[in-house]
């Protein structure tokens, strides 16, 4: 079947098997290799995207089912100039990854969260990460991170 | 040194861009021009008889290109064990063929017995489901102790036990531990079970295998720690292709921690399957197939003895253990439970008799291998706790009983019952770090505030030493190593002025090209944004052994210090000649060489060209170009040591631990860069919290895996951990390498475990419930409620 | 997943004509659905997106009645049942997490009936009606045992309309791979009496616990639990939990849920 959507801000259109996963679209079809698939369970949350401003798991969502809407990967996060988006800045500021692999579903959700909650103290960072498994860092530095990215201070009374 | 060093330096990642955009290439993201796809036909029982294998249906599915058996492999050769353990009666351990693809007989569920090639992999998968296979299930060999005992239904045919190999460390010391024991005033004994983990790397593994018919060249991109050890053992012992034949390319890679260390049949597939069908073959593990195949870690059932007199002096460690070795030997599976498990069982004490048993055992489930840790983890685990248990029963203080066994400085350095000499060390400053950093006088405080929110709360302490930077070559082959472990750089310093560096050590967050660079930089007084390294790809670098043991810094990184020296030598000599001056004349500071008592001075920048530009060149005395390789092989391990601290609550309504504090302390010698091994101990703390508090691999008797995805295998995610007090300035440089660098990357995942069940068994004591002395990991609610209510 | 027709139709009408399609399912969020299908548990040879279908989402209230429309996501219920039904917003705000929560529907979640789900113990807990494309059907008899309930196939959850309570509150105790509930128990308290359903722990999939909603009827408050218990022989064993575990869970949270809606 056809299909179409706009994806970071780009109106594409590709003919798919019904049974496409939203991932394999992004991933495949149009080259978005930035998403990743680590799991098969709708757990470890590597895969997020927003579609229509909303965080989706694109291993859960049909290709077929985002016919016509605005879907925006970790590669529509920096600016058309190349600008960092803050959170972005903020990752790499402040040692939020290291092998890399679920750091796009978790700027991602990064996003999304402080769409929802502009100024999120750790512990709703926390609760909010929970569909995301990171196993290199501890999670330690994400959450410092988006502290740093929501403008607020990182210096956390642990440290 | 120049003034400004970046050694000690928190540099940010230059990695971190392409990750964060979405830019990184990771062996999936890999598209090849007329890419097909591998699916595998794996076994659901977990020990079976290959009766037949019909894959005529297969190969008439839409898109099918290929089938293959293990008949197809019956010729070529099986993934070897590097490391040969011999038993205590001097025999060699069993080493019965790991095929490329199972022949004869399945013996785990997972085990793939049919590969099928198609033009998509939803394709192959389909065709995958469509072999026809004849097995004829056989009793599952699944209890550790039962199989070790049971001759008569075996993993392996061929061989007379499922015990692979009985090891004694040291034999020679065994009846005099004994003695010891038997004559103690207090013998502590504890019986636990070092629980079985999945890795999991957020990257399932893929391959990609490519095959030229014009230069019959191969090419395979994969999942890989270590891309020239996969060249190795795919060349030389698989699948015989002259080693100059292969490239083997690891990219970006996500997350290893042991898992890909190792060669795994599907990599000789794709090649195969490339060749025989003259495009490439892509395969990618999906979740629930990783959990089926990727080595798993740990697995030990153990019984830990520990003698001392009244005052808590330590007389004596004994200990038997059956480690599980899973269906086939994976390839560092005999290292792992013997030489990086019991030479540790001595710990950060002076204790004069120790005296170590491990049988390892085949068993049909998932190969066991080492993860993050490997061995040390395991003995650090059991000492640790055996040692929490001792000081309850004699009433001493966790601290103090440590403190009192410690091998204090001036005894470095240190020859151990189980026959390692630690250089350095100073455990007692490494404690004072801690105790101020985990704010211990305020415990009561604490304990008062839980309480009053109806919360059982509990302080664990742990020590740990490791022997890491794995390792020297003379040292691992007298312990039966098969391998050399030292490791390569190349420093090529371009016409420009700019420098690639190759080497051997892969970075799949270790933060290799960021420190690395931080070293070079340092050495030759030049800008590390300058500096790039070049990894991960068998054609552009030198044979380096790759990542793991928390050996590439302290190897690597000194084989790119050797590599670096040898450039300023060679560069002396340009300089040299350029000033007119005989090269010991000439010295080098702040990346300006001079020559000495004169105001002649020429930028690095200036003598790199000059190797490049050798118009005037004495060529009989200097060689055109600045490039250098060294192999630094070290003249031991590393022992990088650290002292834990754990506070937990502990909800009696539930059973349910949270960790409300966690400080490290930990002396791994000088630091490159702060920001990057604090990364390390933040993500191997969290790794040794979801081993005590919610990992574990679990079979059933059949051998069903029954913790076989995410819905079922828990790993901490952000709420499960707090944030980390870590401390790394107590440290005492590693006498023996020129960084005096000692690792971090496994530190955190083997001093936690222990810390953290200490202080759950703490804060149950603390509440009346006496009797309860140890809980197995994982410390489930479930487990702790039991225990709570059963005691 | 093995292959299959997408339709996705505009009305309940035409949704199901194409649900009377021989192994035709209906799609909600897919939460659950899809990972069963990429498992190959399940292999629809239609599958039917109810997605876009106008007046399928929404929340809106009626005199002592919380009406959520069958497509409406958790995220949706989590922002806007808030105001007039706390209980059944801070139930929705945990399911799953956030991304599962942009998809999942309250109309796929009861007609899954996953028996470790959270929302079928709201729909019993509140003794919500069922609301279908043919007709209401009460919680009490919507619930028929483990992924079993009273729909037909082809059927249609519309809307839920759960009487609003005096006061209600949900305890969740995640099983920690999933984070679906271990056991889940929703309280619910109203002028003629007090309701409790289960989640997570009963074999036969959510249930109301008859016991202590008459002891909390006359005396709400966790004593009044004091020496009720449920039977561990009815309860889930698993990996991460025995029956007695679970058994003494329901018990726990019922009291914490107490609590908390006290």
């Amino acid at each position: 079947m056809k299909i179409s959507m706009t994806v970071n801000g780009k109106e594409v259109a590709r003919e798919v098997e019904d049974r496409r996963l939203l991932v394999d679209y992004l991933r495949q079809d149009l080259g978005l290799t930035g998403t990743h698939v680590g799991c098969d369970t709708s757990q470890c949350g590597a895969c997020v995207v927003h579609v229509d401003g909303e965080p989706v798991k694109a291993c859960t969502m049909l290709a077929a089912d985002a016919e016509g809407a605005q879907v925006k990967t970790i590669e529509g996060m920096a600016g058309k100039d190349g600008t960092l988006h803050a959170i972005q800045a903020a990752f790499q500021e402040h040692h939020g990854l290291q092998c890399g692999f679920c750091t796009p579903g978790m700027i991602m959700s990064a996003a999304a969260l402080l769409k929802e909650n502009p100024k999120p103290n750790e512990h709703e960072i926390r609760e909010y990460l929970d569909g995301n498994i990171c196993r290199c860092t501890g999670y330690h530095n994400i959450v410092k991170a988006i502290m740093a990215a929501s403008g607020q201070p990182v210096a956390i009374a642990a440290e | 040194m120049p003034k400004d060093s970046v050694i000690g330096t928190s540099t940010k990642r230059r990695e971190d861009k392409r990750f964060i955009t979405g830019r990184g290439q990771y062996t999936d993201d890999i598209v090849l021009k007329d890419q097909t796809y591998a699916a595998f036909a794996r076994s659901d029982v977990a020990h079976g008889k290959i009766v037949s294998i019909d894959t005529s249906a297969a190969e008439a599915m839409p898109g099918v290109l290929a089938v293959f058996t293990g008949e197809d492999f019956a010729e070529v050769g099986g993934n070897p064990a590097g490391w040969l353990i011999h038993s205590r009666d001097g025999t060699p351990m069993t080493e019965p063929k790991r095929p490329v693809l199972a022949h004869g007989k399945v013996r785990h569920v997972g085990d793939a017995y049919a590969a099928v090639i198609a033009e998509t992999a939803e394709q192959a998968r389909d065709a995958a489901e469509a072999i026809d296979a004849t097995i004829e299930e056989l009793p599952a060999i699944v209890d550790l102790r039962q199989a070790a005992s049971d001759t008569s239904n075996r993993v392996h045919d061929e061989v007379a036990s499922n015990v692979c190999f009985d090891w004694g460390w040291i034999e020679d010391n065994r009846a005099a531990v004994d003695e010891a024991i038997k004559g103690a005033p207090h013998v502590t004994t504890l019986e636990l079970r070092n629980n079985r983990l999945s890795p999991n790397p957020i990257e399932p593994r893929c391959s990609i295998g490519d095959f030229n018919p014009g230069t019959e060249d191969y090419t395979l991109y994969t999942t890989s720690q270590n891309p020239h050890l996969t060249r190795l053992l795919v060349c030389a012992f698989v699948m015989g292709i002259p080693e100059n034949k292969l490239r083997v390319v690891a990219p970006d890679v996500g997350g290893g921690f042991g898992s890909k260390i190792y060669h795994y049949g599907e990599e000789a597939l794709v090649l195969a399957a490339a060749k025989r069908i003259g495009r490439p073959v892509k395969w990618t593990c999906s979740r629930s197939e990783a959990f089926l195949t990727d080595a798993h870690g740990r697995d030990h059932v153990t019984k830990i003895e520990l003698a001392t007199d009244f005052d808590g002096n330590f007389i004596a460690v004994r200990t038997e253990t059956f480690a599980n070795l899973g269906a086939y030997l994976s390839n560092f599976a005999t290292a792992t439970p013997t030489f990086l498990h019991g030479t540790l069982m001595a710990g950060n004490y002076t204790v004069p008799n120790v005296y170590v048993n491990v049988k390892g055992v085949f068993t049909n489930t998932v190969p066991v291998d080492a993860y993050r840790g490997a061995g040390r983890p395991e003995a650090t685990f059991s000492l640790e706790r055996v040692i929490d248990k001792c000081a309850r029963e004699l009433g001493i203080d966790p601290i103090e009983i440590r403190r009192k066994n410690y091998i204090k400085p001036h005894q470095f350095p240190y020859t151990t019952p189980v026959a390692l000499e630690y250089d350095t060390g100073d455990y007692d400053a490494v404690m004072d770090r801690l105790e101020a950093i985990a704010d211990l006088s305020g415990f009561e405080r604490r304990l008062n505030d839980s309480a009053s929110r109806g919360k059982l709360r509990g302080l664990g302490i742990s020590s740990y030493i490791e022997a890491c930077g794995i390792a020297p070559s003379n040292l691992v082959g007298a312990l039966g190593g098969r391998v050399g472990l030292y490791d390569a750089a190349t420093v090529r310093v371009n016409a420009t002025g700019t420098i690639s560096v190759m080497v051997g050590a892969h970075s799949h967050g270790q933060s290799h090209e960021t420190t690395f660079p931080q070293i070079v930089a340092d050495r030759l007084g030049i800008d590390e944004s300058k500096i790039e390294i070049v990894h991960g790809d068998t054609a552009k670098i030198p044979f380096g052994m790759g990542t793991y043991g928390s050996r590439s810094l302290a190897v690597c990184g000194s084989a790119v210090v050797r590599a670096t020296e040898k450039i300023i030598a060679k560069a002396k000599l340009i300089a040299g000649h350029m000033m007119e001056a005989g090269d010991a004349e000439v010295d080098f500071e702040d990346g300006v060489f001079s020559v000495r008592g004169t105001n002649k001075n020429v930028p690095f920048g200036d003598v790199a060209l000059k190797a490049y530009i050798p118009h005037d060149f004495p060529l009989d005395r200097i060689e055109p170009g600045l490039e250098e390789t060294a192999f630094y092989d070290p003249a031991n391990f590393t022992y990088p040591s650290g002292c834990y601290a754990c506070e937990v609550e502990v909800d009696p309504g539930t059973g349910k631990v949270e960790v409300m504090s966690f400080a490290a302390a930990d002396d791994f010698g000088n630091v490159i860069n702060p920001m990057v091994v604090e990364g390390q101990v933040h993500g191997g703390i969290a790794q040794g919290i979801g081993q005590a508090l919610m990992e574990n691999a679990v079979y059933d008797e059949n051998g069903q895996l029954l913790s076989a995805s995410y819905m079922d295998y828990t790993m901490p995610r952000a709420y499960d951990v707090p944030m980390f007090k870590v401390d790394h300035s107590a440290n005492t440089p590693c006498t023996h390498n020129p960084l005096g660098v000692k690792g971090c990357g496994e530190a955190g995942a083997i001093g936690s475990p222990p810390a953290l069940v200490n202080a759950v068994i703490d804060a149950l004591q603390r509440a009346g419930r006496s009797s309860v002395t140890h809980i197995d990991m994982p410390l489930t609610p479930s487990r702790v409620w039991d225990a709570i209510h059963n005691s | 997943m093995y292959n299959f027709e997408f339709q996705k139709p505009g009305s309940i009408e035409d949704a199901v004509a194409a649900l009377r399609h021989e192994d035709a399912m209906p799609l909600g969020g897919g939460q659950t659905l899809l990972p069963t299908m990429k498992a190959r548990l399940a292999s629809p040879t239609r599958l039917v997106s109810l997605g876009g279908i106008p007046g399928m989402k929404g929340v809106s209230s009626s005199g002592d009645t919380l009406i959520v429309k069958g497509g409406t996501t958790h995220a949706i219920v989590a922002r806007e049942a808030g105001g007039v039904f706390p209980g059944l917003a801070q139930l929705a705000s945990h399911i799953g997490d956030a991304a599962v929560r942009s998809r999942g529907t309250i109309g796929g979640s009861l007609a899954n009936n996953d028996p470790a789900a959270c929302y079928p113990a709201a729909a019993l807990g509140t003794g919500a009606t069922i609301k279908t494309d043919r007709r209401e059907i009460a919680a009490d008899e919507f619930f028929q045992g483990m992924f079993s309930t009273a729909l037909d196939e082809g059927e249609i959850i519309t809307e839920v309309r759960f009487p609003i309570p005096q006061a209600a509150n949900y305890q969740k105790f995640l099983q920690p791979a999933s984070r679906f509930a271990m056991v889940g128990v929703f309280v619910a308290r109203f002028a003629d009496g007090v309701r409790v359903a289960v989640t997570g722990a009963g074999n036969d999939g959510v249930f109301r616990w008859s016991e202590a909603e008459s002891a909390l009827s006359s005396n709400f408050s966790a004593d009044a639990l004091a020496g009720l218990s449920v039977s561990a022989d009815d309860m889930i064993a698993d990996i991460h939990g025995s029956g007695a575990y679970r058994a003494h869970l329901v018990k726990e949270l019922t009291g914490r849920a107490v609590l908390a809606a006290s």
